[in-house]
């Protein structure tokens, strides 16, 4: 189990405007004793990438409302593998049917969280499954 | 007499909302406080009108949009063989973000939350078969407002119909997209200069087209209490309303066409006087602080949204009944023009079995249930003046706040405005996740999922089809027209004319969104905001 403090990584890829669950989310994991790096909007996936690269995080949060993810969260997580070994957990949140969720998952996202989801789940799960990863 | 146990501690109208007793009695209305104007009297407490909705049902405006222009123009004459009364245009994030759908960054984007509008091409036809000089349209469109209200314009004069004649709105609120929306391009003080063009150019121009709908729906959306989104909206409106007089304008000459747009959550009551408080606080600010002479300038235009963010993915049925309560407060407060959230939006953009459900929604208010036919008509209550009162208060405090920071602007480039919204967003989601805050469906009276058959998806097949219709465009247009018009839009942007007569003859010229977006970057660079977290 890593003992300093698990650093997770928050951005909102593509064009998609709506930050209040990616910003409650990212104080949540503050609170849940996280270090987060919330970095905003507007994001290409290789400028995710790259700054979870720079900063050496654990875990990557996705977030998108409008109905971008397929085509962008399987491109983030590819072109931080192209980047990096590190196994590092994806996450994502926002607007995804559940129909989507298989191919999100075989694309590299460990798991979604959407509206409704107590941000206790999320900590919890990012806590249990990076022990694993280690 | 033993004490009679009561459910909860406190009782809010919301959390962090306002706190209420167990009864309310005139006592609770001091006397010297009492307003007694009538709908239609200064202060406007009960409604802009008179005859309120006995002369002239609210406008029923269904916000719609996806795919091309071909799936959007289907849907619109849906909607108005449905009974709907006015247009409200989704455009997809490319449009609004100034982007062509062959950019990079809009290539996931194309379709997915509203139409795909790249040129003047695309609006033409966009409106085939509805004709502009009879109808009433609404577009959510706020950074590149003025390239898409010259389209709008160079559309309907192709039609033959002059743009004196245009009926509708252009969001046009960059304020609000600093705070919660996200969708601004430029530093403010440009898009200021940008917004204050179009209302200037519609006083001048479009009598009949309200130039800005100043907004507190995506502020509620992001987590604001309904005195925030009520305060931080007649904020904005204020910056609004002085930039315009620092730039010359009589109040009276544009403030009847200022609008606004709020949201209907589903505490009735605290929505009712929330309206009623902020026709209230806009016609004291429009007469005291800015002198306004025209009552038309001190009357509070707007249209309501139902909450999207209140929808629940969780049994979507249940929207239904939340959409019936957020409307009925919509139309008990006095709108003037109402959408409706579909069932089936927590989880995608409405089908057409949704949203005509959510007319029917509006048309069994407005006919069966007699809430249209007096004025006001729960003007009166105890409660009802008192919570109008109270946030007529909290409306002041916070405004008085933000003048002493330097106007809304200043309180935006603090973050003293974002700051108030995430702490109540946050504070809401501890109260869900405590289960303090019931969301039926969510956190109680759960079952198994089930999800609701025929959900509208975005066939990819949509990017394909609109990245043809710009590459053919590109190559019908004429070239040389377009990089001299860009030129000009430069040019214009650098000075302090009126950006609007340049941009119409851009657009009339079939330059792109991207093209003229892209030609206001090179002048104003785009803003990054720091996020402040």
């Amino acid at each position: 189990m890593p003992s300093k403090r698990i650093r997770v990584l928050i951005a909102k890829p593509g064009l998609d405007g709506h930050d209040r669950g990616a910003i409650v989310v990212a104080q949540g994991l503050r609170d849940a004793g996280m270090e987060v790096i919330y970095l905003g909007l507007r994001l290409l996936p290789e400028q995710i990438a790259e700054a979870a690269l720079q900063e050496d995080v654990d875990v990557i949060g996705l977030s998108c409302l409008s109905g971008a993810h397929l085509t962008l969260f399987p491109k983030t997580v590819e072109l931080f593998k192209e980047r990096s070994n590190k196994n590092v957990l994806f996450i994502g949140g926002g607007i995804i049917p559940k129909k989507d969720i298989p191919k999100l998952k075989e694309a590299g996202i460990a798991q979604t969280f959407g509206p409704g989801t107590p941000i206790s789940e999320i900590a919890n799960f990012i806590k249990t499954n990076l022990g694993e990863g280690e | 007499m033993a004490e009679v146990k009561e459910r909860k501690k406190e009782f809010k109208t919301t959390v962090d909302g306002i706190v209420v007793n167990r009864v309310y009695t005139p006592a609770d209305l001091p006397e010297g406080e009492r307003d007694s104007s009538l709908p239609g009297e200064y202060p406007f407490t009960r409604n802009i009108m008179p005859t309120g909705y006995r002369s002239k049902l609210w406008t029923m405006r269904q916000y719609a949009g996806y795919a091309t222009v071909e799936e959007t123009n289907k849907r619109y004459k849906y909607l108005y063989k449905q009974g709907q009364t006015g247009f409200s245009v989704a455009f997809h994030l490319p449009t609004q973000m100034g982007h062509d759908s062959d950019h990079p960054l809009a290539l996931a984007e194309i379709g997915k939350v509203g139409v795909a509008i790249d040129s003047l091409q695309d609006m033409e036809e966009l409106w085939g078969g509805i004709p502009l000089g009879d109808v009433s349209t609404s577009m959510t469109i706020n950074a590149t407002a003025p390239i898409i209200l010259g389209m709008y314009i160079v559309a309907a004069e192709k039609q033959g119909v002059d743009k004196s004649q245009l009926m509708g709105t252009v969001q046009n609120d960059l304020l609000k997209e600093y705070i919660a929306r996200n969708t601004y391009l430029f530093a403010p003080e440009p898009s200021m200069r940008l917004a204050t063009d179009i209302c200037c150019y519609c006083a001048q121009n479009m009598p009949k087209w309200n130039s800005i709908s100043i907004s507190g729906y995506h502020m509620r959306e992001a987590g604001a209490t309904a005195i925030q989104e009520a305060a931080f909206t007649l904020a904005n409106g204020i910056a609004y309303v002085q930039a315009m007089i620092d730039r010359g304008m009589e109040v009276d000459s544009f403030a009847p066409r200022f609008s606004f747009f709020f949201a209907a959550f589903s505490n009735l009551f605290e929505e009712v006087a929330k309206f009623r408080a902020l026709r209230r606080a806009w016609a004291k600010i429009m007469k005291e602080r800015f002198g306004a002479r025209n009552q038309r300038s001190m009357m509070l235009k707007y249209h309501v949204q139902t909450g999207g963010c209140t929808l629940t993915e969780q049994q979507p049925l249940n929207n239904v009944v939340r959409a019936t309560i957020q409307a009925l407060a919509a139309v008990l407060g006095g709108c003037q023009s109402l959408h409706t959230c579909s069932y089936d939006e927590a989880l995608a953009l409405p089908s057409e079995e949704a949203v005509q459900l959510s007319l029917r929604t509006q048309q069994i208010i407005a006919h069966e249930s007699g809430v249209a036919d007096t004025v006001d008509p729960l003007g009166g209550s105890n409660y009802l003046e008192w919570l109008t009162n109270q946030i007529e208060e909290g409306i002041q405090k916070y405004i008085a706040t933000i003048d002493e920071m330097g106007g809304a602007l200043e309180a935006i480039k603090n973050g003293f405005i974002q700051r108030e919204i995430r702490r109540s967003a946050y504070n809401y989601q501890r109260a869900v996740d405590s289960d303090e805050q019931v969301i039926v469906g969510v956190n109680r009276f759960t079952t198994e999922e089930q999800l609701p058959p025929g959900l509208l998806e975005i066939d990819e097949r949509v990017a394909k089809k609109q990245i043809e219709r710009l590459k053919s465009l590109k190559r019908m247009r004429d070239k040389r027209k377009v990089s001299r018009v860009l030129d000009e839009v430069r040019q214009v942007a650098k000075s302090d004319e009126n950006m609007m007569p340049v941009l119409i003859e851009a657009v009339g010229a079939y330059a792109t969104v991207g093209e003229i977006s892209d030609a206001l970057r090179d002048v104003f660079g785009e803003y990054k905001e720091p996020s402040g977290l």
